[in-house]
């Protein structure tokens, strides 16, 4: 039933997870800034083949734009205070994600790898299907998982780097000082991926699905509500 | 029907007053944090500075210091290589504070006991004491490391064998440069750790000048910046001594 004035609506995202989103966006900028400060220092990084060099990690325009020469003391001061913050919201938000129930909605399950593969198919316009979602589709879980393993992925490389006596076993899991150092920065590119992937999937889903990041409702809309009725049985 | 069904849970009808009210509210206080985050970080970025770094986040890697000191485990090691895997071409990073030549039978390692009380050593005088070899991965602030082969007396050796006991028991331990022009304080537990020794020696032979000669610290537990070189003078401070990179901006402690 449609009633007039009256719209009916999901509670898609609870307040603290809105909260932990919307803290970590800033902190996670400035946790890559610093530590993109910190990287030149050392800007070794590429990816050759053969001889030739493919992507330099980076090209000092890229360097001049950012104004990133030169401030490595600023960069560690930075990286090494707001790494307490990132961490702390970090842990809040998995252990919501634990506690409230709300893993159920956020872990892959058996079905999710071949759904991911259907939204990928869907949304590379190859195919018609979209398959059935409840609050997240196959290929949202598994990045939404991904990116909290990425988390847990930083804060051991980087505690490996930055305590590499005192943690040497952390360090040694990672293969290493400068393993860890490469993937501590391999995974810094990850977020960066996922951060250009996640805001053009954000922009093309519209603006019903954005809102409800801040306010925590997502409408539903008539013709929605028949294949939600339809996957409930 | 589950408890954690999320459709049978979580759909609900709103009035369209009351959703246009949420979304109003919502979005004000998302404008407000977005200020708030916005002015916080303008409020930091505006701080003074304390020995080049702003004042909170100086504060902060003090703190970051004290965390971390209590994993400091004076027995626990750094790893150790083979000679085979230490490199021939060792790094020279930093030339602050270094002169172009030295007379070694002139030098003298100045240990200021206390105020008046200066002990001078010789070359000959460290090179009796026990040496030992120690071949670790060297690493340097600017995020690059080295296998390197070093060998001198340890520091804890040599400061007991000269009866340092009064000033193992301070807090740090001061060293500059024979030009006093580089610089550096280290916590005295670092001092102790048996990795850490007073260097005369690289891959076997006597150290080269742009690598310390005569006498360089070698303290595997620090970044490279407190492997002071051309060592001349050594003190002891309950204070923390002035320390060459810490006044410009970086950690202090400097510990790995």
């Amino acid at each position: 039933m449609y009633l007039f004035g009256v719209k009916k609506v999901i509670k898609k995202h609870p307040l603290a997870l809105r909260w932990f989103h919307w803290i970590n966006f800033p902190l996670l900028t400035i946790m890559i800034w610093s530590g993109l400060l910190i990287y030149w220092a050392n800007g070794v990084y590429k990816i050759q083949v053969g001889d030739k060099t493919i992507v330099k990690f980076f090209p000092d325009g890229f360097y001049k734009a950012l104004n990133v020469p030169f401030h490595l003391a600023k960069g560690m001061s930075f990286h090494f205070a707001f790494m307490w913050l990132f961490i702390i919201n970090g842990i809040l938000y998995v252990f919501y994600t634990i506690f409230s129930g709300e893993w159920r909605y956020l872990l892959p399950n058996k079905k999710s790898f071949k759904e991911a593969w259907q939204v990928l198919l869907h949304d590379l316009h190859i195919r018609k299907y979209e398959p059935p979602q409840t609050k997240y589709n196959g290929a949202q879980r598994i990045a939404y998982t991904a990116i909290v393993l990425m988390g847990i992925g930083s804060f051991w490389t980087g505690l490996a780097i930055y305590k590499p006596v005192q943690f040497s076993w952390m360090c040694w899991l990672c293969g290493g000082y400068s393993a860890a150092r490469i993937e501590h920065f391999i995974l810094t590119i990850g977020y960066v991926l996922f951060f250009l992937i996640h805001i053009f999937q954000v922009i093309r889903t519209g603006w019903n699905n954005f809102q409800a990041m801040i306010t925590g409702l997502e409408v539903i809309k008539p013709a929605k509500q028949n294949t939600t009725t339809h996957e409930q049985a | 029907m589950s408890r954690h069904d999320y459709f049978s849970t979580r759909i609900k009808n709103v009035s369209k007053a009351s959703f246009t009210k949420r979304i109003i509210f919502s979005f004000f206080a998302f404008a407000l944090l977005t200020a708030l985050a916005i002015f916080s970080w303008k409020w930091l970025n505006k701080q003074p500075t304390e020995q080049g770094a702003l004042k909170p986040l100086r504060t902060t890697l003090e703190t970051n210091e004290k965390i971390f000191k209590s994993t400091f485990g004076e027995n626990k090691l750094s790893k150790t290589y083979t000679e085979k895997d230490a490199v021939k071409n060792v790094r020279v990073n930093g030339r602050i504070g270094m002169l172009d030549s030295i007379d070694v039978n002139a030098w003298r390692l100045q240990v200021i006991r206390a105020a008046g009380d200066t002990l001078k050593l010789s070359m000959d005088d460290i090179k009796k004491l026990p040496k030992e070899d120690v071949i670790f991965d060297f690493k340097c602030i600017e995020g690059w490391d080295q296998v390197t082969h070093w060998a001198g007396v340890p520091l804890k050796t040599f400061m007991q064998y000269y009866h340092l006991d009064a000033q193992m028991k301070m807090e740090y331990m001061g060293l500059e440069t024979m030009d006093k022009k580089y610089y550096v304080g280290i916590d005295m537990p670092s001092v102790l750790q048996p990795q850490t020794i007073l260097c005369y020696e690289m891959n076997g032979k006597p150290l080269p000048m742009n690598q310390g000669y005569p006498l360089r610290l070698i303290i595997p537990v620090k970044y490279g910046i407190k492997h002071l070189k051309q060592l001349g003078t050594m003190y002891f401070s309950n204070q923390k001594p002035r320390d060459y990179w810490a006044e410009r901006g970086y950690d202090y402690y400097a510990g790995l």
